[in-house]
């Protein structure tokens, strides 16, 4: 074990969590170096906190000696937002995994940073109550990860993303000061700091405790499977139903690869010959949900759907969903290895940009799989491939960075859900100039001027005035 | 202005567009005195005694299907409320003042229950910074992560970071029906019962409900909890906007009129607020804040956001 600055700062951590909480094993820090990104940073200890106390302990322990920190939830990021940089200290959260309190009559919950999504709604299931962001990845994800990056998922479509979930997040502050930001109440005084704080990629401090809100599970739900032969009607068919002054619950697409893939795994009966298929999902009293599905019916025969299958019951309804779900499981089947993007678009121009997808994916002899999020233009192109052959992750980034270059160049965004963390940083100047990533370096400078919390993710060097970081190594791998 | 509903070529929501004249507003602004804006001056208006300038009026491009409108900030939320209507779709801002006034103000209208809240709406602003500059925060898109969020910390700013210039907002589509009703039954049974109203509002002994979507279902729920058809809201008390969690509104003073937001926490009431306290932390973040976006403090001198807060 190292001696000088770090033994100090492991002696002050040890003060501050019993001393099996501070881990500096070589297995431990092995595994939280990295995200479900591929990109790895370095860290000398790990901490496992359970109260908001012990989290400004650690905090303030950590900024004493001059090391900046990392707070991480579940590690399934998929930016490299948890990879800690210049040594951090990784702040785990996942011992604060309880549900504090939930209030049935406002449809509220006070909730710790490491409760997991899916766990969150299932234990205010028999209320009625659910929490709306389902990003796919809900059954291992925690909510903490969710706030930092205002995490989005199928039924966002409707429900609006975790920004519009989170009432009030109690958050230690970059120099360990521990303040509560927004409110039970809907206007608190002042800057809408929570709003600030969701989507910081853990950059402005670490949150502890999360006021969540909870929304009513509806009455009546229609599920519909419409399958096209030509992608270009699939994706014109979610615009035309947008257009006709609908929002679904969720409108989520899959193409052939990913049909196919699915369907070899989990046996759901999908259209595998069709180019694209399309989830489409209708809540809410049921004579309005009836006269939904009948106008999205009739938008897609407009469309020349071929196929529309819609769920006869809660087990048929499951099974669909299982296989948008079951895409990251599947393509295990085709490659090893996969790398999943996150871009959105306009919706009228989702037919332009997947044309470009495949295209690109084709250039580079990849294999491209789309699954996404459709209805709010969330394109989710997935590569496949396999890392152990020669030269292929030099394609897979190439890929990678043209898919994200094209979408942007369509007027669309960096990142739909997943964030920018290390993955996207050095390509925010495609969608920024100079003066927008100043103001946005001086709000990251109000919260956290000895820039402790997270270095170096996000803002590309050079973003604040004479601000000049070296680039991090593995940035794209 | 174009209300087609498909794009051709280059999107119009591209950096670097400006048929509005956002540089123009930049020159006025300047780098050096004291400067205000105002809006129709419908909520304080502009700094008294200090040089004003105002924001761009007009609707650059309405987009059905992508559900999204691009305007200048200065435009009447009344002229965006047609201009939407024509194409079957609204925004959840307040009808009263420009688009800019009611952003910078942040309050929500009496619709929030179901439409949520006016800092959801924002998805791009153009704002002309204490330096003079446009700056661009969020994206065209109605789901963007990309960054830090600028255009939450500008909405309820009153002006005191920036002044916006060009908004992007999230349009929603118009209700097929929708049909205001009154009730004696007590508020929080309705609340609870309804399946997501747009509105309730109670003023301590009667109650009005706005429900909005299918005839037959919004029928269905007036017939099931006896609710009769009524007129809507008339004016609403001024001399206090009060925010509270929303379960304490069942604990309201008895004294002065008000109109509660139920399900929400707004209380519309003749008296002022009671005080409120802000952590010293928050304060703390508040002054680091301005102090970044606007160091000589030039932008609208003298508005403070935590203005009657202690
Ligand atoms: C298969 C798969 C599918 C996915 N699908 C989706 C999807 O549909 N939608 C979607 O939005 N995302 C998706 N993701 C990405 C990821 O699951 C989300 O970003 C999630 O919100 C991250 O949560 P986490 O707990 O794993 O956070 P981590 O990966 O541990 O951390 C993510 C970021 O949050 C910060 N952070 C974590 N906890 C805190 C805290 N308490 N306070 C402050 N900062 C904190 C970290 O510093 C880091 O910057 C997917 C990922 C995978 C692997
Ligand atoms: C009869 C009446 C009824 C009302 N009813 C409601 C209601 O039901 N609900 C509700 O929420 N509100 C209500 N309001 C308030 C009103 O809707 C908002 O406050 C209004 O939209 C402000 O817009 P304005 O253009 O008039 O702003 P102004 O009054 O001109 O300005 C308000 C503040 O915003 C700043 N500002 C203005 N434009 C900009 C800009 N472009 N950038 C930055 N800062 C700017 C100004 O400097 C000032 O500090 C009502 C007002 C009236 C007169």
């Amino acid at each position: 074990m190292s001696t000088g600055p770090s033994s100090a700062l492991f002696d002050d951590l040890r003060a501050v969590l019993d001393t099996d909480r501070v881990r500096t094993g070589a297995t431990e820090l092995g595994l939280y170096r990295k995200d479900a990104s591929n990109m790895e940073g370095t860290t000398s200890v790990v901490c496992l906190p359970r109260t908001t106390d012990e989290v400004a302990g650690c905090v303030r322990a950590a900024v004493r000696h001059g090391v900046p920190f990392v707070a991480r939830g579940s590690g399934t990021g998929l930016a490299g937002g948890a990879v800690p940089l210049d040594g951090a200290v990784v702040i785990v959260t996942s011992k604060m995994d309880r549900v504090l309190s939930v209030d049935r009559v406002a449809r509220t919950a006070w909730v710790e940073p490491g409760v997991l999504n899916l766990d969150l709604s299932r234990q205010v299931a028999h209320l009625g109550l659910h929490f709306a962001p389902d990003p796919s990845s809900q059954q291992t994800c925690s909510i903490g990860g969710n706030v930092a990056n205002n995490a989005g998922g199928p039924h966002c479509l409707a429900e609006g993303v975790t920004a519009s979930h989170v009432l009030a997040v109690e958050v230690v502050l970059p120099d360990g000061t521990v303040t509560v930001l927004g409110g039970e109440d809907p206007e608190p005084p002042g800057y809408d700091l929570r709003g600030v704080f969701v989507g910081s990629e853990g950059m402005f401090g670490i949150a502890t405790r999360i006021c969540v809100r909870l929304v009513p599970d509806p009455p009546a739900i229609r599920t519909l499977l419409l399958d096209f032969l030509d992608v270009d009607d699939g994706a014109r068919t979610v615009s035309d139903i947008i257009a006709a002054g609908m929002v679904p619950a969720a409108v989520e697409m899959m193409d052939q690869l990913c049909l196919e893939a699915v369907e070899g795994y989990i046996h759901a009966g999908l259209p595998v010959d069709a180019a694209v298929a399309l989830l489409v999902e209708v809540v809410g009293l049921p004579h309005g949900v009836e006269a939904d599905v009948e106008r999205i019916t009739r938008i897609a025969r407009e469309r020349g759907v071929r196929d529309i299958r819609i769920a006869a019951d809660e087990t048929e309804r499951a099974l669909l969903w299982k296989g948008r779900k079951s895409a990251f499981g599947a393509i295990a089947r085709i490659k090893p290895n996969y790398y999943l993007h996150d871009t959105v678009v306009p919706r009228s121009r989702l037919p332009a940009v997947l044309a470009q997808v495949y295209e690109i994916a084709a250039r580079h002899q990849l294999l491209v799989l789309n699954v996404f999020h459709a209805g709010d233009g969330n394109l989710h192109p997935l590569l496949v491939f396999d890392k152990r052959e020669p030269g292929v992750m030099e394609r897979v980034h190439a890929a990678g960075e043209e898919i994200v270059r094209a979408s942007v160049a369509a007027g669309g965004v960096l990142s739909g859900e997943h964030g920018i963390g290390l993955e996207k940083r050095d390509l925010m100047g495609l969608m920024f100039g100079p003066v927008d990533l100043a103001a946005q370096a001086a709000l990251r400078d109000a919260f956290d001027p000895a820039g402790m919390a997270n270095p170096r993710k996000v803002l590309p060097s050079g973003s604040a005035c004479g601000d000049l970081q070296a680039v991090p190594e593995g940035a794209w791998i | 202005m174009d209300l087609s509903s498909h794009d051709h070529g280059l999107p119009d929501d591209g950096a670097g567009a400006d048929g509005l004249g956002l540089a123009e507003l930049a020159e006025e602004v300047g780098v050096a005195d004291p400067v205000t804006i105002a809006g129709l001056a419908t909520r304080g208006g502009p700094v008294p005694g200090v040089r004003p300038v105002m924001a761009p009026v007009g609707i650059v491009s309405i987009r059905a299907d992508e559900m999204t409108v691009r305007c200048g900030a200065g435009t009447p939320v009344s002229e965006l409320d047609d201009a939407l209507a024509a194409v079957g779709q609204s925004v959840a801002i307040p009808p009263t003042g420009t688009v800019g006034g009611a952003l910078a103000v942040g309050h929500s209208g009496l619709r929030r229950l179901g439409y949520g809240p006016i800092r959801d709406t924002v998805l791009q602003v153009r704002y002309v910074s204490a330096a003079g500059e446009v700056v661009t925060a969020g994206g065209p898109t109605v789901k963007n992560v990309s960054g830090f969020d600028l255009c939450r910390l500008l909405v309820g700013s009153r002006g005191t970071l920036g002044f916006l210039a060009e908004v992007i907002l999230r349009t929603r589509p118009r209700a097929r029906y929708e049909q205001w009703f009154t009730s004696t039954a007590d508020p929080w049974d309705l609340v609870a019962t309804l399946y997501r109203p747009t509105s309730v509002l109670w003023d301590g002994e009667r109650t009005l409900v706005l429900l909005e979507g299918d005839r037959r279902d919004v029928d269905d729920q007036a017939r099931l909890l006896g609710l009769s058809p009524a007129d809507p809201p008339g004016s609403l008390p001024t001399g206090g906007r009060w925010s509270l969690p929303p379960n304490e509104l069942q604990r309201l003073p008895p004294t002065g009129r008000f109109v509660a937001e139920i399900g929400v926490g707004i209380v519309h009431h003749e008296h002022p607020p009671p005080d409120r306290q802000v952590d010293p932390a928050v304060s703390e973040l508040h002054r680091r804040i301005k102090q970044r976006f606007d160091p000589t403090g030039r932008l609208n001198p003298g508005v403070s956001v935590l203005d009657g807060v202690g």
